[in-house]
């Protein structure tokens, strides 16, 4: 999975819990996803099990409580993938 | 001095209708919701037919996207009938960071969240994925999870919380609410009931005996309230909601009012005088409907109509005489009665939500439903067959009371008198 497989399908993931739509047009890497696109801060949890699931990896929660930016889950994935 | 408390929404989503417009066409034609559900024969349940709300699917999309992600049966047929009732008493949602301060909700549940449990919460936990679980499991177990869903998508400020008395609880919850708006504790409460429609909710019943196993060739003739071949009642799901609001609050805006709520009461049996867990004390129902009508100062000669708590088990026969000893009304000089659980059987928390949404509708536009499956009417009762509708009849009410009664031998009745200015 490419760069942009990776940065698609977080997007996907996150967006799927925003409060604001509208934030999601501009959605960009430093996209903060909590701030930008209003999600529940309780929703991280369900967010790094899709994460889990869908690039099949495994997230320590240290590195899960990293992840402040679209960016941020892009880097953590791509990371844990090689 | 108690503020007076009026009718001004209503919401329904219910087997035979996804909103109040579908539903008096539904009760009006006497449409039944009831259908045979093969995943019931394939779990091995006694009773095969159920009633469960669908065709949801636009329904669906007023609840926004991320919401959905954790909202289960119950919580979503709550959300959808509130969020008519709200529409339907001409309100919107607070925008804003400030919510509706003067409006609050009491939305109930007999069994609730159970299909979230067993499908989600214990797997999990029996092969020990505690972390599966996510963020999305507590608020849809949790008891007070269709009303805080409520709250969250139409900004309530005022006390929001669930009640559970078994089939009793949509009742009990439209008094509860009432009761608040008329102690000035808030100005207008959304009050109701919803259930789902899992199998796990339903198996217990099942085991009980206490549904209806001899129709499942025939669904629509499976729920026979008031039948001398009644067997038990038809399992159900959906919602109920209504938008209660304190009358000036009410007349200042120029709403539309269905119906005040003239009189109300809550009890329980006490277990006592033939009550039990599972049959109410016949002399606990009396003293609530005595009581409701004390309460709304009426004369029991003035009551056109009663929707029936009237499940299509043994106690049947049992409320009508109850009915009968509290009002002072012997056979002859009875009421109209019907039974709403004959068309869309028995939706537990739901039902006496659901069946104050069609007893308004009746007072409303002036109609009694045909009350089905009753042609073999139960020998007992003989003497009231005439007061039950065979057919839809087109009657102007004035007075209609609803009554539920539940599991611990409690009991609701109410009484709502048709606004006229």
């Amino acid at each position: 999975m490419n760069q942009e497989d990776i940065y698609n399908n977080v997007v996907r993931i996150v967006s799927k819990h925003a409060k604001d739509p509208d934030a999601l047009s501009s959605i960009h890497p430093e996209t903060h996803i909590l701030n930008d696109l209003k999600v529940n801060s309780a929703r991280l949890v369900d967010i790094v099990l899709d994460f889990e699931d869908t690039f099949d990896l495994e997230i320590s929660d240290d590195d899960a409580d990293r992840i402040a930016t679209i960016g941020d889950a892009v880097q953590l994935v791509k990371a844990l993938k090689n | 001095m108690l503020r007076r408390v009026v009718i001004t929404g209503l919401g329904v989503v219910a087997p035979n209708a996804n909103n109040t417009g579908e539903f008096v066409t539904a009760l009006r034609e006497g449409r039944s919701g009831l259908r045979f559900i093969p995943e019931l024969e394939e779990l091995g349940f006694a009773c095969q037919v159920a009633a469960i709300p669908k065709g949801l699917e636009s329904a669906l999309q007023m609840i926004p996207g991320n919401l959905r992600l954790a909202t289960n049966e119950c919580m979503t047929y709550a959300a959808i009938a509130a969020m008519e009732a709200f529409q339907d008493a001409g309100l919107s949602p607070a925008l804003g960071e400030r919510p509706h301060e003067d409006t609050g909700a009491i939305i109930g549940t007999g069994i609730g969240g159970i299909d979230t449990f067993a499908n989600r919460v214990y797997p999990n936990v029996q092969e020990h994925k505690i972390k599966r679980l996510g963020s999305t499991v507590v608020e849809q177990i949790m008891g007070s999870g269709s009303a805080a869903r409520i709250a969250g998508i139409l900004g309530l400020g005022n006390q929001v919380f669930s009640n559970s008395s078994a089939c009793n609880t949509g009742t009990e919850a439209l008094i509860m609410g009432m009761q608040r708006i008329q102690l000035g504790l808030a100005d207008r409460m959304l009050v109701g009931g919803t259930e789902g429609s899992d199998p796990h909710t339903w198996a217990g019943f099942d085991s009980m005996k206490v549904l209806s196993r001899k129709f499942n060739h025939d669904p629509e003739a499976a729920s026979r309230p008031m039948s001398e071949s009644a067997g038990g009642f038809i399992p159900a799901a959906g919602a109920g909601v209504l938008v209660l609001e304190e009358l000036e609050t009410a007349l200042k805006r120029s709403a539309r009012i269905y119906a005040e709520v003239i009189g109300s009461a809550i009890n329980c049996g006490g277990m006592k005088a033939g009550g039990t867990m599972t049959m109410p004390s016949p002399q606990g129902v009396q003293r609530c409907i005595r009581q409701a009508v004390l309460d709304a100062k009426i004369d029991p000669h003035a009551i056109d109509y009663i929707n029936g708590h009237l499940t299509a088990t043994i106690a049947d026969p049992m409320e009508l005489n109850n009915w009968s000893s509290a009002l002072g009304r012997e056979a002859g000089d009875f009421p109209w009665i019907n039974s709403t659980k004959s068309l869309i059987g028995h939706s537990l928390g739901a039902a006496g939500a659901i069946e104050a949404v069609a007893t308004i509708l009746q007072l409303h536009y002036g109609f009694i439903h045909t009350s089905r499956n009753c042609e073999d009417f139960h020998p007992e009762i003989a003497n009231f067959a005439q007061h039950v509708p065979s057919s839809t009849r087109d009657v102007p009410l004035t007075i209609a009371a609803k009554a539920s009664f539940g599991f611990g031998d409690v009991n609701s009745c109410v009484i709502f008198r048709k606004w006229s200015v």
